[in-house]
């Protein structure tokens, strides 16, 4: 089994950005719900019109 | 030993033209490149072709060579690329790049070349007719597409060698390479997801074929460069990325791994009991926690080995110094990305959101099924995996994410745009970028070692680049400050 060696602390640059500033978790959750409800929003918008006919024409010949 | 990691990606797109009853993707492939085109093509120097030539030195009996299409469109663009028609596939081969970043950017300018493609094909096409790109590896009905990387490589350095620590490495790397993919195939075990698109279409240790039996390490002898120093190692296991921390871990660390090979640094024997079955398990668990067998009878995950290599890499970096892997700056974010990359994908694989495409995609297919009410299986799932990879910017779904704010970039828009017509200054893709740039009726032909030059008397005159390093902004940027002819320029050059 592969031994492994004591982890090394992230370097200073990446614990900068954990220690950015914290939102009451309710209103986090709740913004956080919103965005992704606009994201799959924007994704509906976008979407091909006929899922399985589109799915089902989709052929590419094999390549390398 | 270890020589200077220069690195390419060539990506084939799959492609679709609709509106037509009954698409042919060569045409279609075609007519793309010939819409983005605007100067006169460059046509391609086939001379030293030679796929067909194995880096064991023989050719295996039944193994099938593969073929130069040479009557398909071809070209060579101003940013040092070559784009072209590749088994019925648009194909974009970025040019020659110093280290993982730089690729990084010339990566996304291929899908820029990409998405402008396809708006200038629109003004040939008729009004219900369009080609969409897509860059991804799989159709889900058996055709698989590649996504190449190419490293330069010491050639003193035996393949076998190369062969011993590429397959554990090309196994595990998947954790972090992976584009995600709904669904398997080409008989392997059904699964509602995996990291790879490319996983179950490997099916040999190591081989000369890249369409069918695919093998884990490919041993394509064609350096386009001086063969007696270097050896170029074609690799043809990874998945499209979109995601740029994904491009950059994997061009990267590999590079690196590569390095440490060449100066035998890899002082273990990671080998494991059988690598093809292993690439699938992985692959098969999106949270990571697979393990898999070593030839010596212990069992690990993917991301334990990964570890071992990373540590190996660490100590290389302090003892020996990153200079070939792209420099110590880009060397040592590379490692850092590593190490945070590992610890992310042992925690909480999910928490890399934005940076890793599998865990992107996977992300939004839970989303959009929560949403939907849909299950594993359902063609809407099917079709966000397709359309995550969408090439056009106003329908990709990673694009969307992007815009969202939720995706991690390592490089700048500006940076990318640039990258469209501008050539890297760091290899021999400054020349041949420039030499097209400035004199596109002169240059007849290249190739990725060589221009061949109209000096407007005969004979023409070809102009060898065999050092990929040679060729530079800072070698030959006075030469075209002092040269307004091509003329000139090899009149300076043979001096």
């Amino acid at each position: 089994m592969p031994e492994r060696e004591r982890k090394q602390k992230p370097a200073p640059k990446e614990r900068e950005e954990e220690t950015a500033e914290v939102t009451a978790p309710a209103k986090q959750g709740e913004k956080l719900k919103e965005d992704l409800d606009d994201l799959l929003d924007e994704i509906d918008s976008v979407l091909e019109e006929n899922a399985e006919d589109f799915v089902r024409s989709y052929v590419q010949k094999g390549g390398e | 030993m270890a020589v200077p990691k220069v690195c390419g990606i060539e990506t084939e797109y799959g492609v679709v033209l609709r509106g037509t009853p009954d698409p042919n993707p060569v045409l279609a492939s075609s007519m793309l490149i010939n819409s983005y085109v605007e100067h006169r093509k460059v046509g391609w120097d086939f001379e030293d072709e030679s796929p067909g030539r194995d880096a064991r030195g023989y050719s295996r009996e039944g193994s099938l060579p593969p073929e130069v299409e040479t009557h398909l469109v071809n070209t060579v663009l101003t940013n040092g690329a070559r784009y072209y028609v590749d088994h019925a596939h648009p194909e974009y081969s970025t040019p020659e790049c110093a280290n993982a970043l730089e690729l990084v950017c010339a990566d996304k300018a291929g899908e820029r070349i990409l998405a402008r493609s396809m708006q200038a094909a629109r003004r040939v096409l008729g009004p219900d007719q369009e080609v969409v790109v897509y860059k991804n590896n799989s159709d889900g009905k058996g055709n698989s597409y590649g996504t190449h990387e190419n490293y330069l490589v010491d050639r003193a350095l035996p393949f076998t060698s190369l062969v011993r620590n590429l397959l554990p490495w090309f196994v595990t790397r998947q954790v972090f390479t992976g584009a995600g993919k709904v669904g398997s195939e080409n008989g392997a075990a059904k699964v509602a997801f995996q990291i790879s698109q490319r996983a179950d279409f490997f099916e040999e240790e190591v081989g000369l074929e890249t369409t069918l039996k695919r093998p884990i390490v490919n041993t394509r002898d064609e350096p386009h460069a001086d063969p007696q120093k270097y050896r170029r190692l074609h690799v043809i296991v990874g998945d499209a990325n979109l995601c740029e921390v994904s491009t950059f871990l994997k061009v990267g660390t590999t590079a690196i791994v590569l390095a440490m090979i060449e100066d035998d640094f890899i002082d273990k024997d990671f080998s494991l009991a059988s690598s093809v079955p292993s690439m699938r398990t992985v692959s098969h668990d999106p949270t990571c926690r697979a393990t898999i067998e070593l030839a010596d009878g212990s069992h690990c995950t993917a991301v334990e080995l990964q570890w071992e290599f990373l540590r190996l890499a660490q100590k290389y970096g302090d003892d020996v110094g990153l200079a070939s892997c792209g420099g110590e700056d880009v060397g040592g974010l590379v490692l850092r990305r590593w190490e945070a990359t590992l610890t992310a994908l042992e925690l909480d694989p999910r928490s890399l959101d934005g940076q890793l495409d599998w865990v992107t995609k996977l992300g939004l297919l839970d989303a959009y099924a929560q949403r939907h009410d849909l299950e594993w299986g359902d063609p809407k799932l099917a079709l966000v995996d397709i359309q995550y990879h969408d090439v056009r910017p106003e329908r990709s779904l990673y694009e969307k994410v992007v815009r969202a704010g939720k995706v991690e970039r390592m490089v700048e828009e500006p940076a990318v745009l640039d990258a469209i017509t501008e050539p890297p200054g760091s290899t021999r893709a400054y020349f041949r970028g420039t030499c097209l740039a400035r004199w596109p009726d002169s240059v007849v032909a290249a190739n990725w070692d060589s221009l061949i030059l109209d000096v407007g008397s005969e004979p023409l005159r070809r102009i060898p680049m065999m050092e990929p390093l040679k060729g530079t902004r800072e070698h030959v940027e006075p030469l075209f400050e002092q040269c307004t002819t091509p003329t000139e320029l090899v009149a300076r050059l043979s001096s």
